[in-house]
């Protein structure tokens, strides 16, 4: 049912752990629902130098969280903001119907990780960003659903 | 590959095969048909069939119907008992462990006029025919029990509950599917008035099922046609699969008793060691009324899909109550019936044995979970500082 891609990120995930020194952490998802994704990241000059993951979850979560970091990692904050479920899908040559609301939970987890960066620089975070706190298994956020 | 899914199907045997083989073509007639040859030899199957089935669960040939699995015998027993006798009442009892096949008959009869009672288990799974005897009230007519649950192996009293069933005057179903050839079974002495059974849980083929049903009791018929089946169930018999059904389940109560000491060995083995070796695990279903082929556990802080999915990559093949297996947004509605929380519940691995599997293959399992686990675990965000 999964592409061969996603059993790759499986088996092998990308950037999996914790970054001791992170300037950046969001965590989204909840234990109940099955799945939570929390991100790890290294800002530096407005640059993600580094990020890692950690997700207690299906193949799926697992396999996006994976593709989540390696589709940010290098980037810019602006360039990781654009990130969205749609790529992380498309990365991995698709996925289930069923899952693609994992697809969601990668976009929102990087996205809040970024929205603590913002914090805790005493900075505004950009309107519209998910902290990740939404305590809903299907996320109402405007995401793409295909 | 190392097949540990068989609550879910099992492998058709040799000898069933070879048994059907003939009757697919050679005797492939049509059992109604009146000339001679083919159809009197089919005929002939089909009855010695059924004889085979009454004699392994101690009925009358006359008391064995053949459906088209286990869902449609539960369906026809629900409903076609709970339609013939609703000047009865309109009480059904069940309980809330049951498979889908029998949980979504019943709310479809509520949505009907019936009115259903799902009793919950116990933390092990099961019920008690005390909370039976509570539940039936002057209006019951039908009380639905499982013998044994497809999930975490939990037997039912279901010679109790007949008892109570018998006394109070109320018809009594049975899912049996996880039990019939795994379990002696004998419907007079466990005053059972309906059991289904379904041929491919016991190394028979897919697309048979059996209906036991009490001679005298009255049912409306499920499947209206033609005159099959003594009237009760319309549609040319499937005559291979009953043969194959019939086979399957004389080998498996046959060797019932060898088998029994086999599987108990094997899954006893699995579930002291992972309960030994991992830590933060939970057996579900209790030690013993346990199905000998079933392991059902919970491993904390990871989620049951990828577990499944890394042993997959290995060569195991199990099964998970997690949502994500489910298609659902919820785990196995068994799990949270024995009380376990959906963080916990997600986490479940279910491995169901047949005599075909080896003590080597659950050594070779046992020498690979754990890793495995550990390795989750790892990437586990709900397993930071667990350990520190």
């Amino acid at each position: 049912m999964y592409s061969e891609k996603v059993m790759e990120h499986f088996a092998n995930p990308r950037n999996v752990g914790e970054i001791e020194d992170a300037n950046a952490v969001g965590t989204v998802g909840n234990a109940k629902c099955g799945d939570i994704m929390k991100m790890y990241m290294k800002i530096e000059d407005g640059v993600i130098k580094d990020v890692k993951f950690k997700t207690f979850g299906c193949g799926a979560a697992i396999a996006t969280s994976s593709m989540a970091t390696e589709l940010v990692k290098g980037k810019t904050i602006e360039e990781a903001l654009e990130l969205t479920n749609k790529a992380v899908i498309e990365a991995l040559d698709g996925l289930p119907p069923a899952k693609i609301h994992c697809s969601v939970l990668a976009e929102d987890a990087i996205k809040a990780a970024i929205v603590d960066y913002y914090k805790r620089q005493g900075l505004e975070p950009p309107a519209g960003l998910c902290s990740g706190d939404c305590d809903a298994c299907a996320h109402g956020h405007d995401h793409v659903m295909e | 590959m190392v097949y540990f899914d068989n609550a879910a199907t099992t492998r058709v045997k040799e000898e069933v095969l070879e048994a059907m083989l003939p009757v697919f073509t050679d005797n492939f007639g049509n059992a109604s048909s009146t000339y001679t040859t083919p159809g009197q030899r089919a005929r002939k199957a089909l009855s010695d069939a059924r004889r085979t089935v009454a004699a392994a669960l101690n009925a009358e040939e006359r008391e064995i119907f053949f459906t088209g699995g286990g869902s449609e015998s539960d369906n026809w027993a629900i409903k076609g008992y709970a339609l013939k006798n609703k000047s009865k009442g309109n009480h059904i009892i069940t309980t809330a462990v049951e498979h889908h096949a029998v949980l979504h008959t019943c709310e479809f009869l509520e949505k009907h006029g019936f009115e259903v009672t799902y009793l919950p288990v116990d933390e092990e799974g099961a019920v008690s025919a005390e909370q039976v005897r509570a539940a039936i009230r002057p209006d019951t007519l039908l009380v639905s029990v499982m013998f044994a649950n497809n999930e975490i192996g939990t037997i039912n009293p279901i010679a109790e509950i007949g008892a109570v069933c018998r006394e109070k005057g109320v018809a009594f179903h049975t899912d049996a599917v996880q039990a019939v050839g795994a379990v002696p079974i004998d419907v007079k002495a466990m005053n059972i008035d309906m059991l289904s059974a379904s041929g491919h849980k016991f190394h028979g083929p897919k697309g048979i099922g059996v209906l036991y049903i009490k001679k005298g009791l009255r049912l409306d018929n499920l499947i209206h046609g033609g005159a099959q089946e003594n009237g009760r169930r319309a549609g040319t018999e499937n005559i291979p699969g009953a043969v194959g059904l019939a086979k399957a389940l004389s080998i498996a109560v046959e060797t019932m008793e060898e088998k029994t000491a086999k599987l108990t060995a094997m899954r006893d083995k699995i579930i002291d060691t992972i309960l030994a070796e991992v830590p933060y695990v939970r057996l579900n279903g209790p030690r013993e009324n346990r199905l000998p082929n079933n392991v059902s556990i919970c491993f904390r802080y990871i989620e049951g899909e990828s577990l499944l999915l890394s042993l997959d990559m290995k060569g195991f093949v199990v099964s998970s109550g997690s949502a994500c297996t489910s298609g659902s947004l919820d785990p196995s509605h068994v799990l949270l019936a024995i009380g376990l929380p959906h963080e916990i519940a997600h986490g479940s691995m279910r491995v169901s044995l047949s005599g075909e599997n080896t003590m080597e293959e659950v050594d070779a399992f046992l020498a690979e979970l754990p890793p495995i686990v550990r390795r989750l675990r790892e990437m586990s965000p709900l397993f930071e500082g667990v350990e520190k």
